[in-house]
């Protein structure tokens, strides 16, 4: 009798992404719908997608989905969830949303410790409008706004999203990973469910930022793309748990 | 004795990024010649080489479109 190691989870629907080729984020959903099938959680969950890239990813997780407005989905999944405290609220957020637009519902929703779960997908650009300069662009990256290169005179420093909101007494769980390899992978799921984890026992906010790739912004193939993530990103956005309420080693 | 695995692919998903291709540790997937109907070249197992699948999954957790399901036998 086989027994099944891998396949598409059931918190995934059967549309085909209309993601890029090579691009990150199907992997990022993955994660998230095993974490709530595997907490049991997946039937009674609600997600709000943002605006940007993921921002058809209602079509795409297999439970109740919102769509925001532009940066909003902190403020609207904290609608949802005082309204229905049982279920497991969360927000799947790229970087131009949560870091630009959306900063000023980001901290607050952390600094007020709304027990909302936010998937922060960080992947240095803005992918959806074209490959423009995103406050999380690295210094000196190429893009279509920094045809030279981000200079910090002309285009300020990147934010590191995780770094801040690990300052908020309300933010419970904060934690970077990244999908470059199968072992960050891996670690990167165990981060989703502890983030899950944190929600379902009203601990208070909780984020994970995913490192991402974007190949066609970026200008590389897939597994290019990869190797730049691994070699340029991570210098400047370690991986690591910033806040946990089982403690940071 | 090691373990056995059957790598099934729904071609029609696959973008063919090839990032299966990378994490194989046996190195036993390739792109196709052929295109699926979206125009991709398509993911799969290089003829005769399915017995030397170990079933560890890498494939499958790597795509990002959910092309890929992996048994072990």
């Amino acid at each position: 009798m086989a027994k099944v190691i891998y396949e598409k989870p059931k918190g995934i629907t059967d549309a085909i992404t209309h993601y890029c080729p090579g691009c990150t984020h199907g992997i990022i959903h993955g994660l998230v719908a095993e974490s709530l099938e595997e907490l049991g959680v997946l039937g009674e969950s609600i997600g709000v997608a943002p605006v940007g890239c993921a921002v058809l990813a209602y079509n795409y997780f297999n439970c109740d989905m919102q769509e925001a407005a532009h940066g909003r989905a902190p403020a609207v999944a904290t609608g949802i969830k005082r309204v229905l405290p049982d279920r497991t609220v969360f927000t799947y957020q790229g970087d131009g949303d949560l870091a630009a637009i959306g900063t000023a519902e980001i901290v607050h929703a952390a600094a007020r410790g709304e027990n909302i779960t936010v998937i922060f997908v960080n992947n240095a650009i803005y992918g959806m409008t074209g490959g423009q300069m995103a406050p999380t662009t690295l210094l000196g990256q190429v893009t279509t706004t920094t045809p030279y290169g981000r200079k910090p005179e002309a285009n300020g420093f990147p934010i590191r999203i995780c770094e801040m909101l690990s300052t908020l007494e309300g933010a419970a769980y904060v934690a970077r990973v990244s999908v470059h390899d199968i072992n960050n992978i891996r670690k990167a799921k165990k981060a989703i469910k502890e983030a899950f984890q944190t929600q379902i026992d009203r601990k208070g906010f909780s984020i994970v930022e995913v490192l991402s790739t974007c190949p066609t912004n970026w200008g590389l193939t897939p597994a290019e793309a990869i190797k730049w993530l691994k070699n340029n990103m991570i210098p400047h956005y370690p991986l690591a748990t910033f806040k946990s309420p089982w403690g940071v080693k | 004795m090691a373990a056995r695995g059957n790598v099934i692919f729904d071609n029609e998903r696959c973008k063919g990024c090839e990032l299966c291709t990378t994490v194989c540790p046996v190195g036993i997937i390739e792109m196709s010649s052929r295109l699926n109907s979206r125009g991709y070249h398509f993911s799969q197992v290089k003829e005769g080489m399915m017995e030397k699948c170990i079933a560890c999954g890498f494939c499958g957790m790597t795509c990002p479109d959910f092309v890929i399901k992996v048994e072990r036998l």
